[in-house]
C-alpha cells in the first residue's frame, strides 16, 4: 500500500485568511483522509463500491451537515469550513465528497430550510452522525438540464400522498434510508417529499457499468403507487426554486472540492517531476513540463481566491446562484484540465493505479456534467449578464 | 487523578528550515507548527486515555506566546479539559522546566507526562528536569503505562528490549512510540475546545542556562550514481575510493 504523501500548496498564503479553527478543522479531515480512506480507495474505486465502514469516521470529522445548527446534530459551523471539508474529502476521492454533499446540501439542507421542526427533529440528527443516509431525486431520464419538465407526480389522496414516477442518476440511492424527492402536484407545483426506505412500492435498483465516481454508489428512485403520509412533504417552501436552493450549496461544495482534486494531481506531479530523471536530470528542469506546472499552481491559485471570497459571500447570504455556477464550472473545469497534465507528467506511471491521477480524472467527468453541466453554468453566466434565458 | 500533559509546538515536517541572526536563531517566516508529535499521539492521548479510565483531569501547559495557541486548541480538541500557557518564549530546556515546575509545584498533579523530545530540538531534558526540580521520580521512553491505585508500571526502552519499572505516584514520564495510539480530533471535539479554558500566565523569573551561538544544516545529500550491474569492479573500486566504506 503507497503512503499518502499529500500535502497542501498555498501559493498567495490563503492560510492567513483562515482562523485557526478553519485549519483545524481541514488538517483534521485530511488526517482523517489520510489514515483511514486513502489506504483503502483504490481498491473500493475499483470494485464500484462505498466503503460503507467509513460512515461514523465522515461524520465524526464533519462530513454530514456541518453548517446545520448544533440542536438539530451538526456542527454550526460557517460555509468556509463547510467547503474546506469538502475540498479534503475531494483530494481524496469526488465520490467520497459525492456521498458527503449529497447528505449535506441535498438532504439536509432540505429538510432544514424548508421543512417543519417535527421533520428537522426527526430526520437531522440521524443524517448528521450517520445513522441515516440520505438521497435526493431531482433528475430524470428524460429531464436532466430541464428539471422543470418532470413527471414524477403526487396525487392527494385525504389521508395521505400517492407517488408515481422515477428519478435517475441519484448518488447514494441503493442504500438511502430516505430520499428527499421533487414531484410535480395536481396543479403542476414542485414540491419536496421525504420518501422512507421500506414503503411499499419504493424501490432503488442500482446503476452499474459506471466508469466514473466509482467508489460512490448511484442508482435510481423508483416509485409505483408509494404512499407517502402527508406529514413527510417539506411544507415551506414549493417551485423549481426549492430544489435549485439545494443545489446552489451543493454546487459551492463541488467548487471547493474541485480544488482539492487540482491539489493532489499537481502535489503528485510536482513530486514525481523532481524524482523523475531523464537525459542525467530531473523532468522538472525541463521548460515543457516547468510550464505544465507553473500553470497548474496558477489556475489553482485563482481558483482559491475566487472560491475563499465566494465563502465570504456566501457567509454573509449574499452568494448568488449566478456567482456559485461561475465558480463550480470555472473549478471543475479546472481541475480537469490539470488531472489531463498531471497524467502527461506522470508517464507511463500516470495511469496505473499508483497514483491517483486517472481515477480523479474519471470522476471529473461525472463532476462537469452533474450538478449543472459545465454548458449550462455558462448558460446561467450569460443569462445573468445579458438578462436573456438562452436555456430554451 | 490529574494528570497534567507539557505541549510544545514543532515545525510541520514540510518546512524549510532556514536561520537567522547570524545561524542562532530558527527563521518562523512561513513555518507551520504542530503539536510535538511525541507529546500529541503518545503522552496527550495516553493522559486521555487514563482520564477516561479512572476518571479526574487531564491539563496541557505550554511555555510559549499567543502564536501557540493553535497548537493548544488542537490538544484541548483531542480530549484534555484545560489548558495553561505560560506567556513566554520557551528559551532553553531549563527555561521552559523550570517555568513548568513552578507552575506544577502547587497544584498536586498524580502524573506529569512529556513527549520523550521535540522533533525539532531533539533536547529530551525537560522531563528529566521537571522530576528533578520536583522531587519526583522519572521514567523515561516509556512505551506502556498503567496504573493501580498509586502504582505505575511502565514498560520503557532498553538496548535491545524491554524493562518494566514500578513507581508510586505522583512522577514524571516521558512518552515514546507505542503508549498510545494517535487520535484524530472529532468536530465534537474541535466545537467543545473553543469554549474549554485557556489560563495565560506569568512566566517565572528564570535565567535560561544555555546560549545557542550557532545552528547549522546537514550537508546536502550527494546525487545518486548508477552504475551498469555488469561492471562490479567500478562499483567496488567507488565505495572503496569515493565512498569510503569498503
Amino acid at each position: 500500500m503507497k503512503t499518502d504523501l499529500y500535502q497542501g500548496h498555498d501559493y498567495y498564503l490563503m492560510d492567513e485568511l483562515l482562523s485557526d479553527e478553519h485549519k483545524l478543522i481541514r488538517d483534521t479531515a485530511r488526517a482523517w483522509i489520510k489514515k483511514e480512506v486513502s489506504p483503502i480507495i483504490e481498491d473500493y474505486y475499483e470494485r464500484a463500491e462505498f466503503p460503507k465502514q467509513i460512515v461514523p469516521g465522515l461524520a465524526s470529522i464533519g462530513g454530514f451537515g456541518p453548517y446545520i445548527p448544533q440542536e438539530y446534530g451538526g456542527a454550526g459551523l460557517d460555509q468556509i469550513s463547510y467547503g474546506l471539508i469538502m475540498q479534503e474529502l475531494e483530494r481524496c476521492d469526488s465520490g467520497l465528497r459525492s456521498t458527503s454533499s449529497v447528505q449535506s446540501s441535498l438532504v439536509m439542507y432540505p429538510i432544514w430550510k424548508y421543512g417543519n421542526e417535527e421533520q428537522r427533529k426527526k430526520y437531522l440528527p440521524k443524517l448528521a452522525s450517520g445513522e441515516f443516509i440520505g438521497s435526493f431525486g431531482l433528475t430524470e431520464p428524460d429531464h436532466g438540464s430541464n428539471p422543470g419538465g418532470m413527471v414524477t407526480n403526487f396525487k392527494d389522496m385525504g389521508d395521505h400522498y400517492l407517488l408515481n414516477g422515477a428519478k435517475m442518476w441519484i448518488s447514494n440511492a441503493p442504500f438511502c434510508d430516505v430520499a428527499v424527492v421533487w414531484a410535480k402536484n395536481e396543479e403542476g407545483r414542485i414540491w419536496g417529499l421525504v420518501v422512507e426506505r421500506g414503503m411499499e412500492g419504493f424501490t432503488t435498483p442500482e446503476t452499474h457499468g459506471k466508469l466514473s465516481l466509482r467508489a460512490s454508489a448511484t442508482g435510481e428512485l423508483v416509485f409505483d403507487n408509494v404512499k407517502v403520509p402527508k406529514e413527510n412533504l417539506l411544507p415551506n417552501k414549493s417551485g423549481l426554486g426549492a430544489p435549485l436552493g439545494c443545489l446552489d450549496s451543493a454546487r459551492y461544495g463541488i467548487a471547493w472540492g474541485a480544488i482539492g482534486v487540482a491539489l493532489d494531481c499537481y502535489d503528485s506531479a510536482l513530486r514525481y517531476a523532481k524524482e523523475r530523471t531523464q537525459f542525467g536530470k530531473p523532468i522538472a528542469a525541463f521548460q515543457l513540463q516547468q510550464k505544465k506546472l507553473a500553470e497548474m499552481i496558477t489556475e489553482i491559485t485563482k481558483a482559491q481566491l475566487l472560491t475563499f471570497r465566494l465563502g465570504q459571500l456566501k457567509n454573509e447570504g449574499r452568494a448568488t446562484s449566478a456567482q456559485i455556477s461561475m465558480a463550480k464550472r470555472n473549478n471543475v473545469d479546472m481541475a480537469l484540465k490539470i488531472a489531463r497534465e498531471a497524467r502527461q507528467i506522470h508517464g507511463a506511471m500516470g495511469i496505473t493505479n499508483e497514483y491517483s491521477i486517472m481515477r480523479h480524472m474519471a470522476n471529473l467527468e461525472s463532476v462537469i456534467t452533474y450538478e449543472g453541466t459545465h454548458d449550462i453554468h455558462l448558460l446561467i453566466t450569460g443569462f445573468d449578464i445579458t438578462g436573456v434565458n438562452a436555456f430554451k | 487523578m490529574k494528570i497534567l500533559v507539557c505541549i510544545s509546538k514543532a515545525p510541520d515536517t514540510t518546512a524549510k528550515i532556514n536561520f537567522t541572526d547570524g545561524n542562532t536563531k530558527f527563521d518562523e517566516a512561513g513555518v507551520q507548527y504542530i503539536v510535538n508529535p511525541y507529546d500529541e499521539w503518545y503522552a496527550l492521548v495516553r493522559g486521555i486515555e487514563l482520564k477516561e479510565a479512572n476518571g479526574g483531569t487531564v491539563t496541557t501547559v505550554t511555555v510559549g506566546t499567543a502564536a501557540d495557541d493553535p497548537i493548544i486548541r488542537k490538544a484541548l480538541a483531542i480530549g484534555a479539559d484545560n489548558a495553561v500557557r505560560i506567556d513566554s518564549e520557551a528559551k532553553d530546556a531549563f527555561f521552559t522546566a523550570k517555568q513548568i515546575a513552578e507552575y506544577a509545584k502547587s497544584e498536586g498533579f498524580d502524573l506529569i507526562l512529556t513527549g520523550k523530545e521535540t522533533i525539532n530540538y531533539n533536547g529530551s531534558q525537560v522531563g528529566a528536569m521537571i522530576a528533578e526540580l520536583l522531587d519526583l521520580p522519572y521514567v523515561s521512553l516509556a512505551t506502556d503505562l498503567q496504573i493501580a491505585g498509586s502504582t505505575a508500571t511502565i514498560k520503557r526502552e532498553a538496548k535491545g528490549g524491554k524493562e518494566t519499572v514500578q513507581v508510586s505516584t505522583p512522577l514524571v514520564l516521558s512518552a515514546s512510540k507505542g503508549l498510545a495510539e494517535q487520535r484524530i480530533p472529532n468536530m465534537r471535539g474541535i466545537m467543545a475546545a473553543r469554549t474549554k479554558p485557556l489560563n495565560v500566565v506569568s512566566p517565572a523569573d528564570v535565567t535560561p542556562l544555555t546560549e545557542t551561538v550557532e545552528y547549522s544544516l546537514p550537508p546536502e545529500k550527494g546525487g545518486v550514481k548508477l552504475i551498469d550491474p555488469e561492471n562490479m569492479d567500478e562499483l567496488v573500486s567507488l565505495l572503496h575510493n569515493e565512498a569510503k566504506v569498503i
